[in-house]
């Protein structure tokens, strides 16, 4: 098979329209299984005692919004370097998932370190950056939206992928390079540092985040495909297909 | 199997309620929400696309 074959958006469209049920039924399976775990099973923490339970979704989200970040970022160097249009349309699509994530990283941790450090918000080196990913996410979709040449928007988008993704190692590492309140990384190559039930629940939780993350941007990037290629012979089929019958629209 | 002796004693999460299921509640609304935009989103713009594919063929 090649996968090549895959770049193109008249390929890509059903083979995403396939995928996104299968990535929608693991995400709720892993999710449902992560919090099943970390809610009912998982005994309480011996310092911090129940509201350690966050992590299930403060881990899953900060890790997805780095992660989505940085693919962003690939498929915007994939665009500007080979002009291939659907990575532009991928770049588009997982923006706001990601963005979803941040602010959620951003609001958990909130809610956790008020009655672990004594503070809504600190000016720590590993929340401030976590707030300027924040504001990169939001400047990435405002900036594609509101230039109206679609193809200088794509560039253009993808230049603030490419730069802002500089800030994804800072916020990796800033708990090693910079004395922080927030604690260094409870998971790493060697291993962990969390009791083996707790981190079960964190990792099922954060896969069940990684498939939604798949369902949620292929079902953005169909729409996407389907609005930039309407010109298109299949891709204006398509669209009269979906919009045909009495109920119209439907889908 | 079940850590907790009774929804209360699950509800008040030691005290600590407030945090964990303000933080549990927020993700679940966000993921509805963005659910329910991505749904939106896909109805509204195959609406304008019919328009323009009508106005086009004229």
């Amino acid at each position: 098979m090649n996968i090549f074959r895959f770049s193109s958006p008249q390929t890509f469209y059903p083979l995403a329209g396939r995928l996104v049920p299968v990535f929608a039924v693991l995400a709720a399976l892993f999710t449902a299984a992560g919090l099943w775990i970390g809610l009912f099973v998982a005994p309480s923490d011996a310092v911090q005692g129940e509201v350690y339970r966050i992590i299930h979704i403060h881990v899953a989200a900060a890790w997805m919004s780095m992660f989505i970040y940085m693919v962003m970022a690939f498929w915007a160097a994939i665009g500007l370097g080979l002009g291939t249009r659907l990575s532009f349309y991928m770049t588009q699509a997982l923006a706001p998932t990601g963005a979803m994530f941040c602010f959620l990283a951003l609001w958990t941790g909130a809610l956790w370190g008020r009655p672990t450090w004594g503070a809504y918000w600190v000016w720590d080196a590993r929340l401030t950056s976590q707030l300027l990913l924040l504001f990169l996410y939001a400047g990435f979709i405002a900036l594609t939206r509101s230039i109206e040449d679609p193809r200088r928007a794509d560039r253009a988008g993808a230049i603030i992928a490419l730069v802002g993704a500089v800030n994804v190692p800072v916020i990796y590492f800033s708990v090693k390079w910079w004395n922080t309140l927030h604690q260094g990384a409870s998971v790493n190559m060697k291993g962990s540092s969390m009791a083996s039930v707790m981190l079960v629940a964190m990792l099922l939780t954060a896969l069940g985040c990684w498939f939604y993350s798949i369902a949620a941007s292929l079902t953005r990037a169909r729409r996407i495909i389907l609005e930039r290629e309407r010109h298109t012979d299949w891709a204006a089929a398509e669209i009269a297909r979906l919009t045909a019958g009495p109920a119209g629209g439907g889908q | 199997m079940m850590y907790w002796q009774s929804l209360a004693d699950f509800l008040s999460m030691g005290g600590r309620g407030f945090f964990v299921w303000g933080s549990y509640g927020v993700a679940f609304l966000l993921v509805v929400l963005e659910i329910w935009l991505l749904r939106r989103s896909r109805r509204q713009s195959l609406r304008r696309l019919q328009q323009l594919q009508a106005l086009e063929r004229d």
